[in-house]
């Protein structure tokens, strides 16, 4: 892989926040900044999560290995747009009055969900050094699963919260399985072929 | 002896003028202006179907009750018109405005049916000149928990009610918005659905419809009603969340049951018939005890019916509003 395509892929992924950046400095936000703030930065860390989650299917389809490199930053860059998100939805949302959010928090499944996905992403996020990848090992592997809940927590929370117009939330559903779905698939077909082979070994020679 | 009353200031007067100044594209409309004064001179009548009319100015306002007025600060133009909910015109807050010039409000009419004695189509023109047009400046009270205020210009929707005499049989009117997909682009369904059933509807007991804080809006900030706040004619109840007051009106009809109303078909746990602001009773998902003042940072607390319970409380005498919401 050539030296630039890293760093680029690195920038290119701050271009939602410095557009958010930019449109907030020129007042552009529209009526209501808050809600364009916590929207956006939302759906951005939906977005990476997504594009984390498509990095070992499309590196399987298209054979270009070298995708993984990027599946940490991707990662990373989804938990850089859901703490924008969270910090949104406390400092500027409910202004740091611990006692509402806990109670939104508690009280409003699609909350809870966010909520949920977000303590999912703390410990992935922490884990992701060089360093903790292999001391934790086999370990490390189990503990980066949480994300496949992470990424379903994250669409439930918007999914419930739309009021009526369901077509974005059912979108990045799609989205989802089809990922989840692939995962699946290679999983079962990978059972089965063992199973098949196992059959074949074992079946008594004539 | 003639003794003159002096004109009140309207509100649109008080607001700063570089408010007004931007807003306004202030060269583009002084030049339409200027066509159509000269057009009006020459005879030709430039109120062919498929024009807007928005932005054109309203005239011989009169002053409503000033009880009826909120003092607090009236939100600018462009946030009025910038931030909408009318999904037949798109579902994001700006797609109102984007998809506005497919709305056109010539020809228009309104047809009043039902239990009344007598029924009849009212045309737009007709309407705008039914009762004295007076402005009034409300709070509006989004179920999303925003609030904004705005100055509105109509008449009570009572004026219109008297004219077409109901029977004693009309206990209800249901309202009907134009079902029209070429001029309401997003009626037109996609792979995913529609958001509501088509043509949206709403209603109000007949005692809500007559109270006088509720009116018939043609207008806003002195100005004809723009198409992504409902054009050319839309409902004004204040004390109940915004979803209630219909938009670009084609129908009433003066009914004896409760009559169904969209937002109340679609999810009927989470948005009910009467829908009256209430800060103790919370949407499912989420709290009614806050609200968002657009142009403002922190929330504020939402008062009982929007602040208009003096007004309207009565009305709802003995009824449990936990149970009606």
């Amino acid at each position: 892989m050539s030296n630039w395509l890293k760093p680029s892929v690195f920038l290119v992924c701050l271009v939602p926040v410095s557009q958010l950046a930019y449109r907030a400095y020129n007042a552009d936000l529209g009526a209501n900044p808050i809600d364009t703030i916590t929207r956006f930065t939302g759906s951005w860390a939906l977005i990476f999560l997504l594009s984390s989650l498509a990095v070992t299917p499309l590196r399987r389809i298209t054979g270009w290995n070298e995708l993984i490199k990027f599946r940490r930053m991707l990662g990373l860059y989804a938990f850089f747009y859901a703490l924008l998100h969270f910090s949104t939805f406390v400092g500027l949302d409910h202004f740091f009055d611990l006692n509402r959010i806990a109670k939104d928090i508690l009280k409003r499944p699609y909350v809870t969900a966010g909520f949920t996905a977000f303590m999912m992403m703390i410990p992935l996020a922490l884990t992701s050094t060089a360093r903790m990848i292999r001391r934790l090992g086999k370990r490390w592997q189990q503990l980066h699963r949480l994300v496949y809940l992470a990424a379903v927590a994250g669409v439930i929370h918007f999914y419930w919260l739309v009021k009526a117009d369901i077509s974005r939330p059912v979108q990045y559903g799609i989205v989802l399985t089809l990922l989840l779905g692939y995962r699946l698939l290679v999983k079962w077909s990978s059972f089965f072929a063992t199973r098949l082979t196992l059959k074949a070994l074992t079946a008594p020679s004539r | 002896m003639l003794i003159k009353k002096p004109v009140d200031i309207k509100s649109s007067e008080i607001t700063p003028k570089e408010l007004y100044l931007n807003r306004r594209q202030f060269i583009a409309s002084a030049s339409a202006v200027a066509l159509a004064a000269g057009a009006a001179l020459a005879g030709i009548d430039l109120s062919a179907p498929g024009e807007s009319l928005a932005g054109e100015k309203l005239k011989n306002l009169k002053k409503g009750p000033p009880a009826y007025d909120t003092s607090e600060k009236i939100n600018s133009f462009k946030d009025i018109t910038s931030y909408n909910n009318f999904y037949e015109l798109g579902v994001d807050k700006g797609d109102p405005e984007q998809n506005a010039k497919y709305l056109t409000t010539r020809p228009w009419t309104v047809t009043v049916e039902g239990e009344v004695k007598k029924p009849k189509t009212l045309d737009i023109d007709g309407i705008m000149k039914l009762s004295p047009l007076e402005e009034r400046i409300y709070r509006l009270r989004c179920v999303e928990a925003w609030s904004i205020v705005i100055p509105w210009v109509g008449f009570p929707l009572s004026a219109l009610i008297n004219q077409v005499e109901p029977t004693n049989n009309a206990k209800f009117i249901q309202f009907v918005t134009l079902h029209d997909p070429k001029r309401m682009p997003a009626q037109k369904p996609s792979i995913f659905g529609s958001a509501l059933e088509w043509p949206y509807v709403e209603g109000l007991r007949m005692d809500e419809a007559m109270h006088p804080l509720t009116l018939l809006s043609v207008g806003l900030y002195g100005e004809v009603l723009p198409a992504q706040n409902g054009a050319p004619v839309r409902l004004v109840v204040p004390w109940k969340y915004g979803f209630k007051s219909i938009k670009s009106i084609v129908k009433l009809r003066f009914v004896e049951k409760q009559p169904a109303a969209s937002w109340n078909i679609m999810q009927p746990q989470e948005y009910g018939f009467y829908s009256n602001v209430n800060p103790e009773v919370d949407h499912p998902r989420w709290s009614q005890a806050t609200e968002r003042r657009i142009g403002e940072f922190l929330r504020r607390k939402t008062l009982m019916f929007n602040g208009y319970g003096e007004q309207v409380a009565s009305l709802y005498k003995g009824m449990d509003l936990k149970k009606y919401y």
